[in-house]
């Protein structure tokens, strides 16, 4: 499960030997973030984000926690629960800043690591399994994100749940009653303030529990790494700790710092200032927008508006939608280029940047009002998505001439490699 | 096969949105009304309680009750607000329980039960200004006057639009369509959103009278109402800021305790120059 030369764990008090003849905690710590566990010395800054999403994760549940013992999940008195949290709550304001915000910069780190995984092909064996449980990870923090911004039933909130379960809606036959099923009633209300919030408050410790399994399945190979050869030899690795201890460290530091920096100055810069109305279900929002991590996935819902032969409009970008995020699943067998990184992949790491480029256009997009010329930019971009990974990976992947890759991670990163040589040297 | 298949796939979506963007293209038009003809972005205001080490201007703050109290209450609620918290205005005890008791909140009969009222002690809220929505409606040409409390969070750049909007008032442009004129009981303002407003312009100059001395234009008390209303959508808005600063201070120098010791690590490990 670990490399040969993967220190052993020796226990240096007499209560730990103890221990781990009776539970080997302390020794499974050693082997998953101590110095058991080694990890390419080539890593580079895009690897500090798995650490960080932990971070966030257990940031979320903290504050998370707190805030649900002030909050107060009926329709009649949710918006001014969370006022009063706000008001009167000793620290209240800051937990749930940093709640709002956390999920926020939650979202920032988790897109930054799926597009590692991207550039570098983390999702390419022997790391599927890690790969698939990540796509589970990202539609649950998606699930849940959706339900905490119902929560505080605000305009936002309740638009915001009547247009996204509205989305099932569109699905042939079933959709209505399906629709009705997950609101517990015709239109939003206290059933489905209740049952979000039930659920928001499940699912992140679902998410705790993959991310378990996710963590697990990594440190079956270890870490993949910037070059994309696999570890040969001792000199190829570092143990975990200290090395990475201190790297993820002190980068943990510099985001808090920005996590702070917009909590404390610009708490509600990213929250939408319809959600500071209570909810209201006789007025429309001119503007109904999710928050703005769905914004790419929500400019493909609304760029399909012509009926595809017999499938109607809406339907089409439903599938779209769903199907944007669920082909990343396929990904491990559509890309079956031998080299993982695409530092060495001339033509796909062109494609990489395009698709940056789309998916912020989408981004954008997806704020903006549903009207020209943002359609159809729009269009275009997710026209790439799709065409992206479904089209272009596979045949990009079958016609390219990679560059020579290195022989090593020691030779990658001194310039030599010792045991590369065919003679040991002197 | 399975890349055979999504190829397919890829082709089936992509075409869709070919033909999409076709018929987008065919019938395209840029959005355009007179509302974004005419609308005006909030003009500039600069508040104490602004920047990173923005206080509340505390004399400014009771100006703005004042208006509030005077003018905007008659249509106008405060529901999250307490008088308690008007001590954050810098009255003492005596005087916040004086505001207090100048205001009739809803009570019960100690002897018979019944409903009434009473006079408001300080950890009363502030009374609504109608009983409900269809009083509302009914007192102000079928609109409902919103609550006040969040105003300045509930709107883009609020602070600057409350300000914008009560000193905003105009004659309708000669250029404006007739369809976008006001109607009977509705005022030109270009920075409300449709441009047409339900509320009669609310100020006037001298409509109140300042105790502190201050003038009371049109502009001052619409900038004082403003700041008001920044305190009473965030009462803590001041120890937000004030907190930050340490919470800054101390991530920025562990994180740069961090990076050293992420240094003197790390020192082994790296390529040696030359
Ligand atoms: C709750 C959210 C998540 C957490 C807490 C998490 C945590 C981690 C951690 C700690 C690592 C090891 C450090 C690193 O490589 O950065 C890792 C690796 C990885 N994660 Fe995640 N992750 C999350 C979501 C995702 C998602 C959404 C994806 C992809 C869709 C993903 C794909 C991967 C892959 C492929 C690796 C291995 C990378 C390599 O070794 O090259 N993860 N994750």
């Amino acid at each position: 499960m670990s490399f040969p030369w993967a220190n052993e764990y020796k226990p240096s008090h007499p209560f730990m030997q103890w221990m781990d003849d009776r539970l080997p905690l302390p020794r499974l710590v050693y082997n998953s973030v101590g110095a058991g566990y080694p990890v390419p010395r080539n890593l580079n800054y895009w690897w500090n984000f798995g650490f960080m999403a932990l971070v966030c994760l257990i940031i979320q549940i903290v504050t998370g926690i707190i805030l649900a013992m002030h909050f107060a999940a009926n329709d009649t008195v949710a918006f001014d629960s969370v006022e009063h949290i706000m008001r009167d709550v000793n620290w209240g304001w800051l937990m749930r800043y940093v709640h709002a915000n956390g999920a926020a910069a939650f979202f920032v780190v988790v897109y930054v690591h799926i597009f590692r995984g991207f550039y570098y092909g983390s999702y390419k064996a022997p790391r599927e399994m890690v790969w698939l449980l990540g796509v589970v990870l990202f539609l649950l923090m998606m699930a849940t994100a959706f339900m905490g911004y119902v929560l505080p039933w605000g305009q936002m909130s309740f638009w915001a749940a009547k247009v996204i379960t509205g989305l099932f809606s569109a699905i042939p036959m079933v959709g209505e009653p399906l629709q009705q099923w997950l609101l517990g009633g015709f239109a939003p209300g206290n059933a489905t303030l209740n049952r979000f919030f039930s659920l928001h408050y499940l699912l992140p410790f679902v998410i705790v529990g993959v991310v378990v399994l996710h963590i697990w399945a990594l440190h079956i190979p270890g870490s993949s790494n910037p070059t994309g050869v696999p570890v040969k030899s001792e000199s190829d690795t570092v143990p975990f700790f200290p090395y990475f201890i201190a790297k993820d460290g002190w980068t943990v530091g510099a985001f808090l710092f920005f996590l702070a920096a917009v909590t404390f100055y610009a708490p509600n810069m990213l929250g939408h200032p319809d959600n500071y109305i209570p909810a209201n279900p006789m007025s429309t929002p001119a503007h109904i927008v999710p928050d703005w991590y769905f914004w790419p996935f929500y400019a493909i819902l609304r760029a399909f508006t012509t009926d595809f032969f017999f499938i109607p409009a809406k339907l089409m970008g439903v599938l779209a939608m769903f199907g944007s995020i669920l082909i990343w699943f396929l990904l491990p067998w559509l890309d079956k280029s031998p080299v993982r990184s695409a530092s060495y992949r001339p033509l796909y790491r062109k494609f990489f940047y395009v698709l940056l480029v789309a998916m912020a256009v989408l981004f954008y997009c997806g704020g903006a009002p549903a009207e020209e010329p943002y359609v159809v930019i729009s269009q275009i971009a997710a026209a790439y998505y799709f065409a992206h990974f479904l089209i272009i990976l596979p045949i990009v992947s079958a016609i390219e001439r990679p560059d020579p890759l290195p022989y090593s991670i020691t030779e990658a990163v001194l310039g030599e490699d010792e045991s590369a040589a065919l003679s040991p040297a002197e | 096969m399975i890349r055979i298949l999504s190829i397919l796939v890829g082709l089936f979506f992509t075409v869709a949105l070919a033909w999409s963007l076709l018929t987008g293209l065919l019938n395209f038009e840029l959005p355009h009304t007179v509302e974004h003809e005419f609308h005006e972005h909030p003009k500039e205001l600069h508040l104490a309680s602004d920047g990173a080490f923005g206080k509340f201007d505390r004399q400014q703050l009771q100006r703005g009750f004042q208006v509030y109290k005077e003018v905007c209450a008659a249509c106008h609620s405060l529901r999250h607000v307490a008088f308690r918290d008007l001590a954050a205005l810098g009255y003492n005890e005596a005087e916040v329980k004086a505001i207090a008791v100048g205001y009739q909140v809803d009570g019960i009969d100690p002897n018979t039960g019944e409903a009434t009222t009473r006079v408001g002690m300080p950890t009363d809220y502030f009374p609504l200004a109608f009983p409900n929505d269809v009083a509302a409606r009914a007192a102000n040409n079928n609109a409902i006057p919103p609550d006040l409390s969040l105003m300045t969070k509930a709107r883009h750049n609020g602070a600057a639009y409350v300000y914008s909007l009560l000193s905003g008032y105009q004659d309708p442009p000669a250029a404006l369509p007739e369809d976008n004129r006001p109607g009977e009981g509705l005022y030109y303002n270009p920075y409300f959103a449709n441009l047409n407003l339900a509320m009669a312009p609310p100020l006037n100059e001298g409509i109140v009278s300042f105790g502190d001395g201050t003038k009371s234009t049109v502009e001052q008390m619409s900038k004082d109402v403003a700041a008001f209303l920044v305190w009473t959508a965030e009462p803590k808005l001041e120890k937000r800021k004030q907190t930050g600063l340490p919470v800054l201070g101390f991530l920025l120098f562990a994180t740069i305790l961090g990076f050293l010791s992420y240094k003197s690590i790390w020192a082994d490990k790296k390529k040696k120059k030359g």
